[in-house]
């Protein structure tokens, strides 16, 4: 009997001692950087100029929200993740559907198709920069010039729509690759009843194939909005956020007035308005997949 | 478009014929052409080519020289050199920075796993009231931009002299990756029957023996997975990596990013040194993509 209560006594401490190491470092993990960002944004706090700091209340916070980039950077912030979703929701359906039945070769597409989600994002951004849409020796610039137009300078007139294509072509075949792993748990039976009844391909997507994948949308948006919060090496390794502020996000604003600018008070101001930017959108996120995850 | 699947009754005739073929032969070419089938492939292949496009040119221009490698219109035909990999390691030291990329990513993995199996064992098994709570705030932590925690990250690290060590780097992605680490195996976990673990239970298995015995080989799956999504994410990392690390403790993210100055345009050591970079996580990631990406939808997605 004593044994059985000891046991008793011990499984409702146990599962705690467990959990302690991983909810213990998380919580300093947040709550540490967190208390030194408040402090940090309430002061003046120069990287370079140690010793000089003083008190300054919310003129932090004054300086980056009136700066003009941003705006820019916000804007750019919420561009950059509606646009990727986007282009891999939709492409990552059509190509999934694609792909979906078999045909010769269908393993080896698989295995190619992953690839680019393992490519690290330094390499995936200067790649893209230089091979192909450099606008003189650029494969882009190639296929321009051969069909007689004049090639598009990315860096300088479109960068933020480069570094969109970079990351989109990052996160497509992960997108892809959930669509087709939910796809192959579709109920056969239905779909070839659709068919048999005539149901045009149209139909079909839209009564059978698009309910059928509604979870797995949903997943796939909260994964890359995790993500896409904080893309940085691909702007860092191509255009530095330029030019002006035309690919800056909030991401590098903050990491320009740090390390750049060495001004941590602006900076840490900068976070914590990432930080509340971020929670609005766990929120959002939080309630959606409270519905799709058990 | 409905011609292009096979009607229920054309199927059930497939199954017999299938097995009845000699030597696994193609039944497929005693049917009538398949224009439907060929179209399907076609663009299938297509496309993915086209998305595979940018690595297979990354690939032969780390075989070129300088000059060929900027050659309009490209080179499709050309003889392969090494120079290039030749080159890349005695400019950069590439194997200094390989190596920190497998001791960071290796053992942020291992740290994690040891952080993240306890945690995600107590809460699939001992589920309470506030086990979920506590899972969403976890993800919640991943959700903040790492940049928001730049500053006093950079400043910590400085002041404990953890600043461009791979120590200090192990810390870092151990950290950032614990929240997905326990939601993947949380998922895993769960999927595995209690009664199984009340069992071992009953024949006397401590915690540890529940957890040595039948949670781990059991569960092998799901820390397999949560392991390699791991080393895949540290080894790709660049934002902490760029930041925190130069000479010293730098990982391979952060050393490609050194080839971006806009005047050295060396594309073929550039390319190279990103083969180099890219070729042993993606090799990895193919023969592991399964599980990775259903163990990166936590579950939800079968």
């Amino acid at each position: 009997m004593t044994a059985i209560a000891e046991r008793r006594q011990a499984s409702r401490l146990m599962p705690r001692l467990l959990m302690a190491p991983a909810v213990g470092t998380l919580f300093l993990w947040m709550i540490v950087p967190l208390a030194m960002t408040i402090y940090f944004s309430l002061i003046r706090y120069n990287l370079m100029q140690p010793g000089n700091e003083e008190f300054l209340g919310l003129a932090n916070f004054e300086f980056f929200v009136t700066d003009p980039s941003f705006g820019t950077a916000v804007l750019n912030t919420l561009l950059l993740i509606g646009s990727v979703i986007a282009i891999t929701v939709v492409g990552g359906i059509a190509l999934a559907l694609l792909i979906n039945d078999p045909f010769p070769g269908r393993g080896v597409v698989r295995m190619l198709l992953i690839s680019p989600f393992f490519v690290m994002p330094t390499v995936n951004a200067l790649m893209w920069k230089h091979m192909m849409m450099n606008p003189i020796y650029g494969v882009f610039a190639q296929i321009a010039q051969s069909v007689g137009l004049q090639p598009i300078d990315f860096m300088a007139d479109w960068p933020l729509l480069a570094v969109i294509l970079m990351v989109a072509w990052q996160w497509l075949p992960f997108a892809c690759l959930i669509f087709i792993t939910a796809l192959a748990s579709m109920n056969r039976e239905q779909l070839e009843a659709a068919r048999m009844d005539g149901a045009s391909y149209l139909q079909q997507l839209r009564h059978m194939y698009l309910p059928h994948l509604g979870r797995s949308i949903a997943v796939v948006i909260m994964i890359e909005m995790i993500f896409l919060l904080s893309v940085f090496a691909e702007i860092y390794t191509t255009t530095g956020g330029g030019p002006g502020d035309a690919s800056t996000n909030v991401a590098f604003l903050i990491f320009k007035q740090a390390l750049l600018n060495f001004d941590a008070g602006v900076a840490s101001a900068g976070a914590l308005f990432a930080v509340v930017l971020a929670n609005i959108v766990a929120a959002f996120l939080i309630r959606m997949i409270g519905k799709n995850l058990d | 478009m409905s011609t292009s699947h096979p009607l229920p009754a054309a199927r059930a005739e497939r199954v017999p014929l299938e097995r009845a073929a000699p030597s696994g032969a193609r039944v497929v070419r005693k049917r009538p052409f398949d224009w439907a089938l060929l179209i399907r492939a076609t663009a299938a292949w297509l496309v993915t080519l086209l998305l595979v496009f940018p690595i297979i040119f990354l690939v032969m221009t780390a075989f070129k020289t300088e000059l060929q490698a900027i050659h309009v219109p490209t080179l499709w035909f050309f003889t392969p050199t090494l120079e290039n990999f030749h080159e890349v390691q005695e400019r950069s030291n590439y194997l200094h920075y390989a190596y920190n990329s497998i001791i960071t990513s290796v053992g942020s993995t291992l740290l994690g796993l040891a952080i993240a199996a306890p945690a995600a064992y107590s809460m699939a098994f001992f589920r309470t009231r506030r086990t979920r709570d506590i899972l969403m705030w976890m993800l919640s932590t991943k959700m903040m931009p790492a940049v928001g925690a730049l500053v006093p990250v950079y400043v910590l690290a400085q002041k404990s002299a953890l600043l461009d060590t791979t120590l200090g780097l192990i810390i870092v992605f151990t950290l950032s990756n614990l929240p997905i680490m326990v939601w993947m195996l949380y998922s895993h976990f769960k999927d595995i029957p209690p009664e199984i673990l009340e069992a071992a239970r009953m024949d006397g298995a401590g915690v540890w023996g529940e957890f040595r015995y039948v949670l781990v080989p059991l569960g092998m799956g799901g820390l397999a997975s949560t392991g390699l999504l791991c080393l895949v994410l540290s080894w790709n990392e660049a934002f902490w990596s760029l930041n925190l690390s130069a000479a010293n403790a730098g990982t391979l993210a952060a050393l490609i990013a050194s080839y971006s100055s806009p005047e050295g345009l060396f594309w073929a050591k550039l390319s190279a040194a990103s083969l180099l970079a890219i070729a042993p996580i993606v090799v990895f990631g193919w023969f592991s993509q399964k599980q990775l990406v259903q163990g990166l939808t936590f579950g939800a997605v079968k």
